[in-house]
């Protein structure tokens, strides 16, 4: 049948495909990076923010890099919007835990709650890195930096937390 | 080399089931620009995609594939395709109540996008033949302000985009042959046979598409 062509430049995929694909790695990393409990809003407005700038993309070839970019961004929202409201350290971690239901519920919790305090450029390339199977590269580019600053920020991480981390 | 803090960082990421809902925000937000479900009909199984003015497309997804459906309307409607069930609810249940022998037209608002120029036409005036009338394809090419033009109503009907709604089915050969359909002869026999066309199978003896 006969119809216009939208878009001439880039060929989009149906948007559905994207979530299907990285739906559930893009929750994965919210979790890590914001915890359980704000993780469903910061997933919401993810893809909500990446639906809206969808039809104008001049980029198709990489478009999981580009929906974490759109993820990353809602992270640092969220933290800052966190700074705002000043929440009292201590408190965050408290609702997570009666949601996990898995075997290994209070270790896992214990260590991830530990990441969420690091600071937020490690704790972001912790989370691509271990909890969607990242590589430098792609972590580079989607927090922006060089992949040497992507693998100084994993390595920190990782020194950090082994100094108090004793499974 | 893995630690074994990064073998537990790996083990011990957080899981997430089930994901929040996409669509719903989404068209709240207006961004929802086509919204898709699919269901199961006595004609197989079916694709039905919805845009805020209505109806585009009802296509047969044993006949075209979903994924080629869905990259088609991507790029001639909009690339913000999401699955949003609810927002068929209309449709699905006219269509229910049509195959239950319980509803005559369809009253669903359509968008007519997907058509354009002369095959609109045929197919706007498809539209109006009522349940259990039919056509021929040269009353139609009449309608459409070309009487000559037979076969290109033919080829009008056979792009149809929103089939068993616009009931290209109802058109036939003036010599009383059924002519043909996308998607299968036996489909436009069994729709006809739901509006009870001359010595057609009625509603009561479907069983899917088996029967020639």
């Amino acid at each position: 049948m006969a119809a216009r062509n939208v878009s001439s430049a880039v060929r989009l995929p149906p948007f559905q495909t994207l979530l299907d694909a990285h739906g559930r790695d893009v929750h994965r990393f919210l979790v890590a990076s914001v915890g359980r409990i704000d993780a469903d809003d910061c997933y919401q407005e993810t893809w909500i923010a990446a639906l809206r700038a969808y039809p104008k993309l001049k980029d198709a070839s990489n478009l999981r890099s580009w929906i974490f970019t759109v993820a990353h961004r809602k992270v640092i929202d969220h933290i800052r919007a966190r700074r705002r409201v000043a929440v009292p350290v201590g408190v965050v971690p408290e609702a997570a835990t009666e949601t996990a239901t898995e075997a290994p519920a209070t270790t896992d919790e214990e260590l991830w709650a530990r990441v969420r305090e690091l600071p937020a450029k490690q704790r972001t390339a912790l989370a691509l890195r271990y909890v969607v199977d990242a590589g430098y590269d792609e972590i580079s580019s989607v927090m922006g930096t060089s992949e040497d600053a992507a693998r100084r920020n994993v390595h920190e991480a990782l020194k950090r937390l082994r100094t108090e981390y004793q499974p | 080399m893995m630690t074994e803090l990064e073998h537990d960082l790996r083990r011990l990421a957080p899981v997430s089931d089930p994901l929040p809902d996409v669509s719903e925000p989404a068209a709240a937000a207006q961004l929802l620009d086509v919204a898709y479900a699919t269901l199961d009909s006595p004609l197989g199984r079916l694709l039905l995609a919805t845009t805020p003015t209505g109806l585009a497309r009802l296509a047969y997804l044993d006949y075209e594939g979903e994924d080629a459906v869905l990259e088609h309307l991507a790029t001639t409607l909009s690339p913000r395709i999401l699955a949003a069930p609810r927002r068929l609810d209309e449709p699905r249940r006219e269509l229910d109540e049509y195959f239950a022998g319980a509803r005559r037209s369809f009253e669903v608002p359509l968008d007519w996008r997907l058509t354009r120029g002369f095959a609109r036409r045929v197919l706007q005036a498809t539209a109006k033949i009522p349940f259990g009338a039919t056509a021929t394809y040269k009353q139609m090419a009449a309608e459409a302000g070309s009487p000559r033009a037979s076969r290109a109503a033919g080829n009008a009907l056979g792009s149809n985009p929103i089939p068993i709604v616009v009931p290209c089915h109802r058109i036939l050969h003036s010599g009383g042959g059924l002519g043909g359909y996308t998607g299968g002869i036996e489909r436009k026999r069994l729709l006809l046979g739901v509006e009870g066309y001359g010595g057609l199978k009625r509603p009561e003896a479907y069983s899917g598409l088996k029967q020639p």
